[in-house]
């Protein structure tokens, strides 16, 4: 009798989530498997693909061959695009939480009351419109923006910096607009913390910065890596950002596999990297979910 | 409590911290704020202060291209919106309250797939799919970006109803099955009234996430289906007006009246 209703629930269950299963199924997780696909046939003349099987995309995403001479080398202009990829996202996960840990720290120690308040300030950013975020730190950037008139008021540089279109724009803009991934992860991991060990940690007489080293980062973890997972992933597949301030010149991963579905031509070379991406990215996730559970176990 | 210590030896003071949080809250509302500012600039430019105005406001009002594109994205999300909350609150109702039972993992894995996989990829794999299927059927109308953006709202719809349900207490279920009441005359008049909260926030979460949408959208539109993002992003590209401006701040105003309702509806009752 308890079997059976269990396994009626079980049914519930299936058909309850059928309907979402199969859109989900259709229009965003099935499609994926065509990448995996396209990923090792031949590319087509002009687009699209020839159903031949070919490995040569996945030569392509590292080496080139000369047309003439046929000779193999590194394919150098990918490889700058993907260590701006990994560069770039990493420094951005780095940047984030230079800025996210204290503010973390500043919100999750205010009053109970205003907490809920500074939260709300940084979630009014998360969810606006990330064009928007971006369009708004393009025009602080520009030669004649904001950033350049109070450094060239302020007399910190004699005339305004091209700072638009280059790596550096990048990394400011997706610092800025995955700033609130960062912050939110590691304020929930420090409203959890106990602040009595810190006073532990006073009265065996640890310096501040001891104390924050040995006692609250290690405590904090889970939410240190929940944070970076959150900045790195989205980082690493940014692609509006690296866009409008990139202008197009400074591409990452994300623009580099757009481009072979359009100019570039090459859907089979576009779907291996994308497969390349998606692997990382799952890579990432994997080792996220492990941390968190070996952290809930020791927890 | 530790509030009274602050003025001699705060323990939650870290030198540098408090400066560093207030110098994040001002770099992320500086760039927001200049935008809005420039919004009402009188001038051409979006470098020089012409005072006062809200004529690109009008300017954009009378575009007869933001006018299509802004109906269509407020098509798409209500929609999209309507039909992701629906499955996803199915979908919720089938995953909670009854345990782990065999392929609630699976299940659970899909409907948070869209959140884990990097859009530009589920973008491409899109553009292909519906590639072939627009060429196959020669239907080239909303309904690829309807299918796309619900399937994508998904998640986000899920999660705060499963919260809601999952905080949910069962006495006055149970107490309807005790006075005879038929399952779906109990989740009729109490488990949905209850859910309602969830449903709306979830609901408004989807109708946020399809309007910001950009890369899903870019890859999958057919010509002439510019949603608001997407022309903006295309207006980028050229010269900068204040008229972008003017359309960010309207976007921004919508999302902030939508998350203030999100937030007075998920704030816990003391």
């Amino acid at each position: 009798m308890a079997q059976t209703a269990e396994q009626k629930k079980a049914r519930e269950g299936w058909l309850l989530s059928l309907p979402a299963l199969t859109l989900l199924i259709l229009a965003a997780s099935g499609p994926l498997i065509i990448i995996a696909i396209y990923a090792f046939l031949t590319a087509g003349e002009y687009s699209g693909v020839i159903w031949d099987l070919s490995f040569k995309a996945w030569f392509q995403v590292l080496f080139e061959k000369d047309i003439f001479d046929g000779t193999v080398s590194l394919a150098d202009a990918h490889l700058t695009i993907f260590w701006r990829s990994v560069r770039l996202s990493l420094l951005t996960t780095l940047l984030t939480f230079t800025f996210g840990l204290p503010t973390a720290w500043f919100i999750a120690t205010r009053p109970l009351k205003q907490r809920a308040l500074w939260l709300f300030l940084i979630t009014i950013p998360f969810w606006t419109n990330l064009l928007v975020r971006t369009f708004a730190i393009m025009e602080v950037l520009r030669v004649e923006g904001i950033l350049n008139k109070i450094l060239t008021g302020l007399h910190i540089i004699p005339e305004p910096l091209q700072i638009l279109y280059t790596d550096t724009a990048v990394l400011i803009g997706m610092t800025y607009v995955y700033l609130p991934l960062m912050v939110l992860p590691l304020f929930a991991a420090i409203d959890r913390f106990d602040f009595r060990l810190i006073e532990a940690g006073y009265d065996l007489y640890a310096g501040r910065l001891t104390v924050l080293r040995r006692v609250i980062l290690p405590i904090i973890r889970p939410g240190i890596v929940a944070g970076s997972i959150l900045v790195f992933v989205p980082s690493l597949g940014a692609y509006v950002t690296p866009r409008v301030l990139g202008g197009g010149k400074k591409m990452m991963i994300g623009n580099f596999i757009e481009l072979q579905f359009g100019a570039g031509r090459n859907w089979p070379l576009g779907s291996a990297l994308a497969l390349i991406l998606l692997l990382i990215v799952g890579i990432a996730l994997i080792f996220y979910v492990r941390a968190s559970a070996s952290e809930n176990k020791d927890g | 409590m530790a509030s009274k210590r602050t003025k001699t030896f705060s323990i939650t003071t870290i030198p540098g911290f408090t400066f560093m949080a207030i110098a994040t809250f001002v770099i992320l509302y500086a760039p927001i704020a200049t935008l809005v500012i420039y919004s009402f600039n009188g001038g051409t430019s979006v470098a020089a202060w012409g005072g006062f105005s809200t004529k690109w406001y009008a300017v954009a009002w009378e575009n007869s291209q933001v006018q299509e594109a802004t109906l269509r994205s407020v098509f798409i999300a209500t929609l999209s919106s309507a039909i992701a909350t629906t499955l996803a609150t199915m979908a919720a109702l089938g995953t909670t309250r009854r345990g782990k039972y065999k392929g609630w993992n699976f299940i659970y894995l899909l409907i948070n797939q869209p959140i884990m996989v990097p859009e530009i990829v589920t973008a491409v794999a899109l553009l292909i799919f519906f590639a072939s299927i627009k060429v196959a059927t020669g239907y080239t109308g909303l309904g690829y970006l309807i299918a796309a953006h619900s399937a994508f709202c998904i998640p986000f719809a899920y999660l705060p109803i499963r919260a809601r349900l999952e905080g949910m207490d069962l006495t006055l279920e149970t107490a309807a099955g005790d006075l005879y009441a038929r399952p779906f005359t109990t989740f009729r008049r109490i488990t949905l009234p209850l859910l309602t909260p969830g449903i709306a926030a979830g609901a408004m979460l989807a109708f946020v996430i399809s309007l910001d949408d950009v890369i899903i959208t870019e890859f999958v539109k057919s010509a002439g289906q510019d949603t608001l993002p997407t022309y903006m992003l295309g207006q980028l590209r050229r010269a900068a007006t204040p008229e972008v401006n003017a359309i960010s701040t309207a976007l921004l105003v919508l999302t902030v009246i939508l998350l203030t309702a999100f937030f007075l509806l998920t704030r816990k009752r003391d």
